[in-house]
């Protein structure tokens, strides 16, 4: 099999396997319990949290472990919105592509009487930090904007946000699941007050994911209980998971630029590649986009079949048409970008890691042309296109 | 568990009755774009039989499997008959389909309608 959907999760790395294994054998301990063996599974928590802060030039003390990117979202969205409610800031800035863990509890607030607003994405998938400079009110408790896009890629420009933020004194989360890991994340540098991240989009465990909350922030819980990290989330830690993301982090980020240079390339290749079918689009900016992600529309055809041939040629994919989700609507990210409905349901995402070889990339563009070309044979809309009775979009 | 039935993915990976009849009688196109499906049905009618139909389908995996059953499922048969094809009977024939899948079927039956509506319109029945 190829695998090129990384962006939906990634294979565990052989030492967060081995740490987890390890630590589920052999230290199984409490780390809330005072005897020696709940204690050295404490300071195996500890030491992640040093290794987890270290990644993101954060301090310790201001991680939070959590079940994944859904539950930290959950958790800074909702704990900014309670921070705001309490000085009588009811007004939320967020993007129209953000992840669902984002877009669906803002949606909650908003039922609960707060007021969002959803900036545009523009067509190359960036937001502008004037944008939001602009949107900024009085009782405005908090913006949130992903690092980079789960469907196409493109990274935002997180730092310059961050600073309109701190000049106005808002505080900044982002949604840093597909960032971390994978391009250089420095909260300082970044300006950010919470960040979110899961384990399993950098080759660590899935159910395993920390909160980023810089110092002096309101952090309310999302999850009440036990005293465990400092009674900001209950519940008994995973210890094995938390330890084996830490290593899986602190691979990825020692191999950052390595990473970042061969899996561009071969990102460009793929692109170079798939674009020479006629009638397509590279959905997102073709430079300010993750190392590993392409995502193309193709005129006249549907997603979901696309997804299907790729898989009997051996290739893992993913598609944002409206087939796979299970709803009538595609993608929303590919709607925010202007894609019609249309074109959106005949989309590929393709997300590569280190792992993918030269060749596969080869294999990989070969066997699109074909699907592409196979599918278009026999599309009652590209027999339109063609014929000239329908208007090409693409 | 596949997403699909062994048969579904048969259709699908080898459709029958793909293709255009250029001197069809009855020609029937449902759906649109928009939505993500659009199939078209191609009648060649000789005597009141279904002599030979094809089709073309934009859509996903069910969405041409369905339009393929559908196109085997009145292949030969008395145009009375092919009107009385429902959605359930091509689910059926393809092993069931995926609750949030059976408006494919659905699509199929009302392509298959549309065709034969449309050879009546032409015959003047």
């Amino acid at each position: 099999m190829i695998y090129a959907d990384n962006a939906a999760t990634t294979k565990m790395s052989d030492k967060a396997i081995e740490t987890m294994v390890t630590l589920m054998k052999d230290t199984y301990g409490n780390p809330s319990s005072l005897y020696e063996f709940g204690q050295k599974s404490k300071e195996v928590l500890e030491e992640a949290r040093v290794k987890v802060a270290n990644a993101i030039g954060a301090n310790p003390k201001e991680i939070i472990f959590t079940s994944g990117g859904s539950e930290s979202d959950n958790q800074a969205i909702n704990s900014a919105a309670k921070a705001g409610a309490l000085a009588g800031k009811k007004h939320i800035i967020s993007s129209a592509f953000e992840h669902h863990a984002v877009l669906h509890t803002l949606n909650k607030l908003k039922k609960e009487g707060f007021e969002i607003t959803l900036l545009d994405v523009h067509e190359n998938g960036l937001i502008d930090p004037k944008e939001v400079e602009d949107a900024i009110r009085e009782d405005t408790c908090l913006v949130t904007i992903m690092f980079a896009n789960n469907e196409i890629g493109t990274i935002e420009p997180i730092r310059e946000i961050g600073e309109v933020c701190k000049k106005h004194g808002v505080t900044f989360h982002t949604d840093a699941v597909q960032a971390i890991g994978h391009i250089p994340v420095n909260v300082v540098d970044d300006n950010i007050d919470m960040l979110s991240a899961s384990a399993h989009k950098f080759h660590g465990p899935k159910g395993v994911g920390f909160l980023y909350v810089r110092k002096g922030v309101r952090l309310f819980n999302l999850i009440e209980g036990g005293a465990q990290e400092k009674g900001k989330r209950a519940g008994t830690e995973n210890v094995p998971g938390i330890a084996a993301m830490a290593v899986a982090l602190e691979d990825a980020v020692a191999n950052l630029d390595n990473y970042s240079k061969l899996v561009t390339a071969k990102r460009d290749r793929l692109i170079e590649g798939i674009s020479e079918i006629s009638h397509s689009a590279l959905n997102g900016d073709a430079t300010k986009r993750l190392p590993g992600n392409v995502n193309f529309c193709f005129e006249g055809i549907e997603g979901e079949s696309i997804l299907l041939l790729l898989d009997d040629k051996g290739i893992a994919a993913s598609s944002g048409s409206a087939c796979t989700s299970g709803s009538l609507d595609p993608s929303h990210v590919l709607l925010a970008i202007g894609r019609v409905h249309d074109v959106a349901h005949g989309s590929l995402r393709l997300t590569i890691d280190e792992s993918t070889t030269d060749e596969e990339v080869e294999t990989i563009i070969t066997s699109v042309k074909e699907v592409v070309e196979y599918l278009r044979g026999f599309s009652p809309v590209w027999r339109d296109l063609i014929s000239g009775k329908r208007e090409f979009i693409l | 568990m596949a997403l699909y039935s062994e048969k579904v993915m048969d259709h699908f990976r080898n459709p029958r009755n793909v293709g255009v009849i250029e001197d069809a009688n009855g020609i029937g196109e449902v759906g649109n774009a928009k939505c993500g499906d659009i199939m078209k049905m191609y009648l060649k009618i000789e005597d009141d039989i279904i002599k030979d139909v094809k089709f073309e389908t934009f859509g996903c995996g069910s969405a041409i499997a369905s339009s393929s059953m559908a196109t085997e499922l009145i292949k030969g048969k008395p145009v009375a008959d092919a009107m009385k094809l429902t959605n359930q009977a091509v689910a059926e024939a393809l092993d069931g389909l995926p609750d949030y899948k059976m408006h494919c079927s659905v699509l199929a039956e009302e392509a298959i309608k549309s065709a034969l509506d449309d050879y009546h319109k032409r015959t003047g029945e």
